[in-house]
């Protein structure tokens, strides 16, 4: 077989047929998944009495009332309180004023999106680090009892993490780490190392060792053999398992309820707080939603060109 | 370049002895190369020569300087792998300065660059540097493998079956540009391989390996002429050596407590002829034209031997021949070599 000039894919191009069903297929996928992300996003534009009208509006007048209630905490007053106030600084004063209230502050929003960004890029970097190491550990030293220690790695998975939430409750408060950034990165590290640990020693095994053999030979040490030779041919393996761990980080809800509740708490848990004040505001809760959605958007389309370079077959005869 | 001294050098993997009590000077500037068929324990040796594999026993001096604890980096010794390893996510270029930007190394970027262009120039690749690695021809990949040896000066260069994924052309080109270079370079190389053609064209002695043991060490022609055992002696020619029992030429007159006669082409001669006229009679029973050559398969009793000949020698399939022997080989029960007395 001639290396280099394979690829994934099949030499028989498919039928025009077949691809025009694929298409097919694949648009009428893409609508049913984004329906709702395009509902919530619609919602975020509308007003209030829109986002809850029966039938709902398709057509509206959109305003950005509902990014405006995310970020500020607003209080009712008086009509002649009001008139009797400076003209508006800004439109979200403006929105507010027109619904008899005045904005007294910003929300915690800001602060709760900048801890999930913490705590899921903080955990997503510790995890995909740990389980590089230890995947290229377990992949190219004798380790005693590897099988059982990979084993006990997977194992960590088999139940429900919040099976141990209490446990981890108690001992977060003796340890001091409820409701700290580190400790959330932490334990989310916890739950996602297994899974990198599995995830890149699927992608380390398939690195053949003689690159750093060769890599030592030609005057490197085993680290730097690592850094220079394996690492930028496990970068496909390592976007994809950082891209499935900062979905869980950016995502965690159970966790995040029980151990967070003001210094570290993390967006998920904030957004249903919203519906709480002052009515159920759908509108911000969208707008929050929408939102917190554009990071894991970004960081994926980031990576994808890893992702979707699939495995190049080395230079190494096979 | 540098001398290379292995002292009762022994490696075992789980129950498996790969090499055992191996010693080998090479001298500088010599092209040794180990012979044997796979799993002989050739590359073994090659790999606790570049610090790859600890020996159990055993040392290792390059230069005069023990190693056996060294690890690779610390060697300076290259090694081309059987299956060319080059850097997959690098350039060519980047793959021949790889071994030069060695954080041990500090070679400086324009030297660099003087030095891998020679390089490329030396193996005809010029042309190529600035594609991938994986977008490379067999040869190609080969070539950039070895350059990425001869880029730098080490003291010894180790080379693992480098031409055997190549095509046959190809593998005869690269054999002699291989020679040249080595000669130019004055390098010391070892070489492991199992195809008989480059070890007879490369070395200046060849080792012939036999289950992690060296043999016999000599030159080509010595080991050719003059192998210790049955095992060396089948290791080179084309077609292989003949191996008759005694049994079947009763009237050879063959030294004390032989017990086989092996012969080569050259030590036999063979002839149409009435049973009975020559030492051994045989019937021809299989002709095969290469061109300017042709392989005769005849019987003898229940054994076969292989042989050239001549193709006007007018020999077909069914002809009756006598064989006579000229200054065969012997070997004893053992296979170990019996000289004629």
């Amino acid at each position: 077989m001639s290396a280099g000039l394979t690829t994934a894919h099949s030499v028989v191009e498919p039928g025009r047929l077949s691809k025009r069903i694929a298409t097919i297929v694949v648009v009428l996928y893409a609508v049913l998944t984004l329906l709702p992300l395009g509902w919530i996003f619609l919602t975020s534009l509308k007003s209030p009495p829109d986002s809850i009208s029966y039938p709902p509006k398709v057509v509206f007048q959109p305003t950005i009332e509902g990014y405006c209630n995310l970020f500020t905490t607003r209080s009712r007053q008086t009509a002649d309180y009001i008139k009797s106030l400076p003209p508006p600084s800004g439109s979200c004063e403006q929105i507010a004023r027109d619904r008899n209230m005045v904005v007294v502050g910003t929300s915690n929003y800001a602060p709760r999106f900048l801890n999930s960004l913490i705590i899921a890029f903080g955990s997503t970097f510790c995890a995909v680090t740990l389980g590089t190491l230890a995947a290229y550990g377990f992949s190219r030293f004798k380790v005693p009892l590897a099988d059982d220690l990979l084993f006990f790695i997977l194992s960590t998975r088999m139940m429900p993490p919040i099976a141990v939430a209490i446990p981890i409750y108690l001992m977060y408060r003796e340890l001091g780490l409820s409701d700290t950034k580190v400790g959330m990165i932490l334990l989310y590290t916890a739950v996602n190392v297994s899974l990198a640990v599995w995830l890149l020693k699927g992608f380390i095994d398939e690195i053949p060792r003689e690159y750093e053999e060769a890599a030592m030979i030609d005057g490197y040490t085993r680290l730097q053999a690592f850094r220079k030779v394996v690492l930028p041919q496990a970068a496909t393996g390592i976007a994809a398992t950082a891209i499935f761990c900062l979905i869980f980080a950016w995502n965690e809800y159970a966790f995040a309820v029980l151990l967070t509740s003001g210094e570290a708490q993390t967006a998920p848990p904030f957004i249903p707080i919203i519906i709480g004040e002052g009515g159920q505001d759908w509108p911000a809760v969208a707008a929050g939603t929408t939102l917190f959605l554009i990071p894991i958007l970004v960081f994926t389309v980031l990576l994808r060109k890893h992702l979707l370079r699939g495995i190049t077959f080395g230079a190494v005869r096979k | 370049m540098a001398e290379v001294v292995l002292e009762g050098v022994g490696k075992s993997f789980g129950a498996v002895k790969a090499v055992a009590d191996l010693s080998l000077t090479i001298a500088d500037g010599e092209f040794v190369v180990l012979l044997g068929p796979t799993g002989a324990g050739k590359t073994t040796t090659l790999r606790l020569v570049a610090g790859l594999e600890k020996p159990e026993a055993g040392r290792i001096a390059i230069g005069g300087r023990d190693v056996t604890r060294e690890p690779p980096a610390a060697r300076n010794v290259t090694f081309v792998f059987q299956q060319y390893s080059l850097y997959p996510h690098l350039s060519v270029y980047d793959n021949l300065a790889f071994p030069l930007r060695s954080p041990a190394r500090r070679v400086p970027e324009p030297q660099i660059e003087e030095t891998v262009r020679s390089v490329a120039r030396l193996l005809r690749i010029e042309d190529k540097l600035k594609n991938r690695a994986t977008q490379l021809s067999g040869g190609q990949m080969q070539r950039v493998a070895i350059g990425r040896a001869l880029v730098r000066s080490p003291s010894i260069y180790l080379m693992d079956e480098p031409l055997s994924s190549l095509d046959a052309k190809l593998r005869s080109e690269l054999r002699v540009e291989l020679k040249r270079i080595q000669e130019q370079l004055g390098a010391t190389i070892l070489y492991v391989t199992h195809d008989q053609t480059e070890a007879m064209t490369l070395a200046t002695r060849i080792g012939v390996i036999e289950q992690g043991r060296l043999i016999q060490i000599g030159s080509p022609r010595e080991i050719y002429e003059n192998p210790v055992s049955a095992y060396v002696a089948s290791r080179l020619g084309s077609p292989g050596i003949n191996l008759l029992p005694l049994a079947l030429a009763p009237t050879l007159a063959a030294p004390h407590g032989a017990t086989t006669v092996g012969a080569r082409t050259e030590h036999l001669r063979i002839r149409r002829a009435a049973a009975g006229t020559g030492a051994v009679t045989g019937q021809v029973n299989w002709v095969e034209h290469l061109g300017d050559q042709n392989h005769l398969h005849v019987s003898v009793g229940d054994r076969s031997l292989v042989t050239l000949s001549d193709p006007d020698s007018g020999l077909d399939r069914g002809d009756t021949v006598a064989i006579d022997f000229v200054r065969p080989l012997f070997f004893d029960a053992a296979g170990a070599r019996v000289q004629a007395g």
